[in-house]
C-alpha cells in the first residue's frame, strides 16, 4: 500500500470533485442549486491550490470565489427573480454552440498543456525533495515593491495601487449607486 | 505525529489514524462545547432573569438538561415543506455546520515548536476568516429553500449582515497581523509571550480600542443578540430555521455555538495572549519541551486549557450581552457597521500602523521593552521555520526587507484609506 503516493491521490480526488461539480452545474436546471454547485467545485479547486502549497491562493479562492458566488447568488439572482424556484431551460442549439466553444477552449489547453516540457510530471524522489516554500511573505513583499526571489527587479507596487486605487473607486461607485433615492419632491422641500 | 507513527506501522495507516484523531479531537471540541454552551446558556440567562435555570436532568444542576434535549430533538420527525426545494433544505444544515467546523482545522491551541493545530497553515488567520464566512451558505440555502417568506426574509436578513460586517471585522484583524508580522495564528500568539503585559490588547491604546470593536463585529458575525435580526422571533417567527425541526435544526445550533467558540477563540489568540496566560505559570515551572517531552507536554496542555478557558469566557460574555441588550432594529445594526465599527477599525488600523512605525519593539501602551527573543519569533517567524536552513542567505534577505517593509505598509495605508 505504500506505493500509494498520496498528493496524486488527493490531486485526483479534489480534480474529479471540481469536475463533477462543474458538470452538475451544466446539467441541474434549478438556478440556485446551479450555485450551490458552482460553490462546492470552487471550493474543490481551493482543495487544489492547498494541495500545491499556494496556501494564499487557496484562501483567497475560499474568500473571493466562493463568497462571491454568494454575493451574486442574494444580489444577483434572488432579488431579481419573480418566480419562486427560477427554472432555466436550454435548448438543443445552446447545447451544441456550447459543445463546441468549450470543447475547443478545451483542446487548445490541454494542448498547450501537454506541450510544454517543463509541465511534464517528475520523478516521485525528486518530488520529495522538494521542500515547501512559505508562499505570503514573497507575494506581500512583491506587492510592496521589494521582490524576495530576485531582489533586482523592480516588484509590483504601482499595479497593486492602481488596482487599489480602481477597487476604492468602484465601492463608492457601487454605494452611490445602491443608496436610497429621495425623490426630486422631497428633496426641494427640504 | 503521523511522521512518528509511520516508523511502527504503514505509511498509509499512519497518515489515517494521525488524520483520524485531528477530526475526532476537533468533533468532539465542537460537539461537546455545543452541549455545554447551551446548557450554559440556559442557567445564564436563568440567572440574569431571575430563575433557576434547569435543575432536575442529572442532579442538581441539571447539567444533564442538553443530553436530555438532544434525546428528544433525535426522535422528533425529519419535516419538510411541502413546497420546498427537498435537496438543498436537507443539505443546508450540513454546509453551516461543515463550515463552522472547518474553521478549526486551522486553529492552534498551543503554540511553541510543535503547535497544537491539526493542519498549520502559512494564512491562518486568513483562512478561518475566509471559511467564517461560508457560513452563511448554509442560512441562505436554508432560507430559500423552505419556501416560507419568514425564512427568506430572515436569510437576506443574515446575508446582508454577515457581508457587511466581514468588512470592519477584516480590519480588526490585520491589526495583530501587522504588529505581529504574520498571518500565521502560532506566530501571532507565539509573540505575545509572557505575562499579559504583553497581549496586543495592551499593545498600544489603538488596539485596546480595536479590541471592542472586534468584539461587537464578532458577535454580529455570528448572529448572536443583540444583532440576531436573522432569527427575530417578534417579526420573523424563528427566521431561517422557522420550517426546521429536530436534528437539522440542532445542526444550526451546533454551527452557532461552534462559530461563536471559534471567534471567542481567535479573540484570544489575536488580542489575549493565546496560550500564554495572564500570569507565566509555564516559565516559573519550566515547562518548556527543551526540559523534556514530558514537561513540554503539561506546558502545551496549560496552553490549551488556557486557550478553550479564554474561549469559553469570550462566549459567556456573548451570552450575558444577549440577555441583556433589547435586539436592533435592521437599519440601526447597518448604521453600527457601516457608520462606527467602520470607520472607527480604519482609523485604528491607521493608528495602529504609525505607532508601530514610531514605537517598534515596545509592549504595554509602549512603556516596556520587548526582550529581543520575543521579538524576533514575531519578526519573520513563519520565513525561518518553514525555509530550511540551506536556504539561510535568502532569509536574511527576507528579514532585511521586512525592516524595510513598514515605511511602505505606511504609504499603502495612507493611500488605500
Amino acid at each position: 500500500m505504500d506505493s500509494i503516493y498520496w498528493p496524486t491521490f488527493f490531486f485526483y480526488l479534489f480534480s474529479g470533485l471540481a469536475c463533477a461539480f462543474a458538470v452538475a452545474v451544466l446539467l441541474s436546471s434549478n438556478i440556485v442549486r446551479m450555485a450551490f454547485y458552482l460553490v462546492l467545485s470552487l471550493g474543490a479547486t481551493a482543495g487544489l491550490m492547498f494541495l500545491a502549497g499556494a496556501e494564499f491562493v487557496g484562501a483567497m479562492q475560499l474568500l473571493i470565489y466562493v463568497g462571491g458566488t454568494l454575493v451574486l447568488l442574494i444580489f444577483g439572482v434572488m432579488l431579481t427573480s419573480q418566480e419562486r424556484f427560477v427554472v432555466m431551460k436550454t435548448w438543443a442549439g445552446d447545447w451544441v454552440k456550447a459543445f463546441l466553444a468549450g470543447g475547443a477552449l478545451l483542446f487548445i489547453l490541454a494542448y498547450a498543456a501537454f506541450s510544454i516540457p517543463e509541465w511534464r510530471g517528475i520523478e516521485r524522489t525528486e518530488a520529495d525533495a522538494i521542500v515547501a516554500q512559505p508562499t505570503v511573505t514573497p507575494i506581500a513583499m512583491g506587492l510592496l515593491g521589494a521582490r524576495t526571489d530576485d531582489p533586482s527587479r523592480a516588484g509590483y507596487l504601482l499595479p497593486f495601487e492602481i488596482v487599489s486605487v480602481h477597487l476604492l473607486v468602484v465601492l463608492i461607485g457601487a454605494a452611490y449607486l445602491a443608496r436610497a433615492k429621495r425623490s426630486r419632491s422631497s428633496i426641494e422641500k427640504i | 505525529m503521523a511522521p512518528f507513527l509511520s516508523q511502527y506501522i504503514w505509511t498509509w495507516l499512519a497518515y489515517t489514524i494521525a488524520g483520524l484523531v485531528h477530526v475526532v479531537l476537533i468533533l468532539n471540541l465542537v460537539a461537546v462545547g455545543a452541549l455545554v454552551f447551551i446548557w450554559l446558556e440556559r442557567k445564564i440567562s436563568g440567572r440574569i432573569q431571575d430563575r433557576l435555570g434547569p435543575t432536575r436532568v442529572g442532579g442538581k444542576f441539571g447539567w444533564l438538561q442538553t443530553l436530555a434535549d438532544g434525546i428528544k430533538l433525535l426522535t422528533k420527525e425529519d419535516l419538510a415543506p411541502a413546497g420546498a426545494d427537498h435537496f438543498l433544505f436537507r443539505i443546508a444544515p450540513y454546509v453551516s455546520f461543515c463550515a463552522s467546523i472547518a474553521a478549526f482545522i486551522a486553529i492552534p491551541f498551543a503554540g511553541g515548536e510543535y503547535p497544537w493545530i491539526a493542519q498549520h497553515l502559512n494564512v491562518g488567520v486568513f483562512f478561518v476568516l475566509a471559511v467564517l464566512g461560508l457560513e452563511v451558505f448554509g442560512v441562505i440555502l436554508a432560507g430559500y429553500s423552505s419556501a416560507s417568506k419568514w425564512s427568506l426574509f430572515g436569510a437576506m436578513r443574515e446575508a446582508a449582515q454577515v457581508v457587511s460586517y466581514e468588512v470592519p471585522l477584516g480590519m480588526c484583524v490585520v491589526v495583530p497581523v501587522l504588529i505581529a508580522g504574520s498571518l500565521d495564528l502560532v506566530v501571532i500568539g507565539d509573540s505575545q509571550a509572557g505575562s499579559l503585559l504583553n497581549w496586543f490588547i495592551f499593545h498600544d491604546p489603538f488596539t485596546f480600542i480595536i479590541f471592542w470593536v472586534y468584539c461587537t463585529c464578532a458577535t454580529a458575525s455570528v448572529n448572536r443578540a443583540p444583532f440576531d435580526l436573522a432569527e427575530a422571533e417578534s417579526e420573523l417567527v424563528a427566521g431561517f430555521h422557522t420550517e426546521y425541526s429536530g436534528l437539522r435544526w440542532s445542526f444550526f445550533f451546533m454551527a452557532e455555538y461552534g462559530s461563536m467558540f471559534s471567534v471567542s477563540i481567535l479573540a484570544s489568540i489575536l488580542f489575549l495572549g493565546g496560550w500564554h496566560g495572564p500570569i507565566p505559570v509555564t516559565n516559573f515551572l519550566d515547562l518548556s519541551p527543551e526540559n523534556g517531552p514530558v514537561l513540554g507536554y503539561m506546558g502545551q496542555l496549560i496552553g490549551a486549557v488556557n486557550v478553550i478557558g479564554k474561549g469559553v469566557f469570550g462566549v459567556c460574555i456573548m451570552m450575558w450581552i444577549r440577555w441583556t441588550l433589547p435586539r436592533l432594529r435592521i437599519d440601526q445594526v447597518m448604521a453600527t457597521c457601516l457608520k462606527y465599527c467602520t470607520p472607527i477599525a480604519a482609523a485604528m488600523f491607521l493608528g495602529a500602523t504609525l505607532w508601530q512605525l514610531q514605537m517598534p519593539g515596545k509592549a504595554f501602551f509602549g512603556l516596556i521593552n520587548v526582550s529581543p527573543s520575543v521579538f524576533a519569533i514575531g519578526d519573520g517567524g513563519s520565513a525561518t521555520r518553514l525555509v530550511k536552513p540551506a536556504e539561510s542567505k535568502q532569509d536574511v534577505n527576507e528579514q532585511d526587507q521586512i525592516a524595510r517593509k513598514k515605511p511602505a505598509s505606511l504609504e499603502l495605508a495612507q493611500k488605500g484609506l
